[in-house]
């Protein structure tokens, strides 16, 4: 944890110098200003479709290729979209790529997109893309936002990725479709229920608090 | 197309597949605006309003999409409709309440991106819904969504006055009480023909 630490404060101090500013943008969404676990956002898709690894994954994938487009698009067109009309921009910009996303997943395969459901077409609603549009890339350069959204992106999957194995491991004793626990094993059908969710999260958050408290501590 | 029974689809949209506590749909102002049981209960009616408006505006735009045979604007044009009713509904409430206005803040805007009304206009597109059969499953998704949050808000209240370790304060006490009104809710399994 220390060690981490002390590289964080390396990389925030050589990105004031302006020296690996990309790579700042990108481990301030995998890490430090996670999505899910710090700013507590985008928790529908984070409940939604965590109940096994694989849906995670496919999600976060998805998730990623918006934010980090549509990061890049309004970047491009920061300089051109009027302030008053911006929200409505960003909006029709995501729901575009999602427009995309949503066919290129029913064309790859038919059964994600049945297990995904309504939750592709709801990435437009998912306040991590807009709040990085409004917040970051309207702000800065291209490059920068791309980082950024990549950042912020994967950042997303990890932290779907987390729940999503705890769930399915526990709930269905199996890890991507593997069977991990022996067959002894009772399950906890209630983790790949909605209550599952809640609860996995609320664990996480606890976990992610203690250490936050101790650091202020210490 | 379809033929639920319009009981049927109020039951199951406000009650067994609650929108918050089932399908994981609107957690954002779920965690946001759940602190007091006025405001949560005005919030509730306000995206109850938008929901049952964009529902009608959804089905009227899926016949002329499918008219024109263009279904792949659906998704940016339900967006665009919820983002104007939004709009309309933020400058109704400044004008008839701005103390209501000042209470529900930054999340009145954020309806648009509250994923419950969005989800409304996409499943009731994909399960046929006729217009009544619609406007009857926003009004449910509604009250389930005002349930919820007057429910939370509820027992926030009472939370404020219990001692709680400093760790498990804010959003982790939400979700684990979040988690336990979802296991109840599990109760009105049976309810649903």
């Amino acid at each position: 944890m220390s060690l981490t630490d002390q590289n964080k404060t390396n990389k925030s101090f050589f990105s004031s110098l302006g020296e690996h500013q990309g790579t700042d943008d990108f481990l301030r969404g995998l890490w430090r200003d996670n999505p899910v676990f710090v700013q507590v956002l985008g928790m529908c898709p984070a409940l939604a479709v965590s109940n096994s690894a694989m849906n995670a994954i496919a999600m976060g994938l998805a998730t990623t290729f918006v934010l980090t487009m549509s990061n890049v698009l309004i970047s491009l067109l920061r300089n051109f979209i009027p302030k008053e009309v911006r929200i409505a921009s960003y909006i029709l910009i995501i729901a575009t790529f999602v427009s995309m996303v949503d066919y290129v997943i029913q064309a790859v395969s038919i059964d994600l997109h049945k297990s995904l459901g309504a939750f592709i077409a709801l990435i437009v609603v998912n306040c991590i893309i807009l709040s990085r549009a409004e917040a970051f890339a309207s702000k800065n350069t291209v490059g920068r936002s791309l980082m950024d959204g990549l950042g912020m992106g994967m950042g997303f999957m990890f932290a779907l990725f987390c729940i999503g194995s705890i769930r399915e491991i526990i709930g269905s004793g199996t890890f991507l479709g593997l069977q991990v626990m022996p067959d002894a094993f009772e399950k906890w059908v209630i983790m790949v229920l909605p209550a599952g969710g809640f609860f996995t999260l609320a664990c996480l958050l606890l976990i992610f608090n203690h250490f936050k408290l101790k650091k202020i501590k210490a | 197309m379809n033929n639920e029974s319009l009981m049927t689809i109020f039951i199951n949209a406000s009650l067994i597949n609650n929108f918050v506590l089932a399908y994981f749909l609107g957690i954002c102002p779920f965690l946001g605006v759940s602190g007091k049981i006025e405001t949560a209960s005005k919030m509730g009616a306000a995206v109850t309003f938008v929901m049952v408006i964009s529902s009608v505006c959804a089905y009227g735009i899926n016949v002329l999409l499918a008219a024109i045979n263009a279904p792949f604007l659906q998704l940016i044009s339900y967006i665009v409709v919820i983002a104007s009713t939004v709009q309309l509904v933020e400058m109704f409430v400044k004008k008839v309440s701005p103390a209501l206005f000042k209470a529900l803040g930054i999340f009145l805007p954020l309806i648009t991106t509250n994923c419950a009304v969005l989800a409304i206009a996409l499943l009731q597109t994909s399960k046929g819904y006729d217009l009544l059969q619609s406007v009857t499953f926003a009004l449910g998704g509604g009250a389930g969504f005002t349930l919820a949050l007057v429910l939370m808000a509820g027992l926030r209240e009472q939370l404020e006055f219990s001692e709680v370790s400093s760790m498990a304060k804010g959003t982790a006490l939400v979700l684990l009480v979040g988690g336990i009104l979802s296991l109840s809710f599990m109760g009105f399994a049976g309810l649903g023909g």
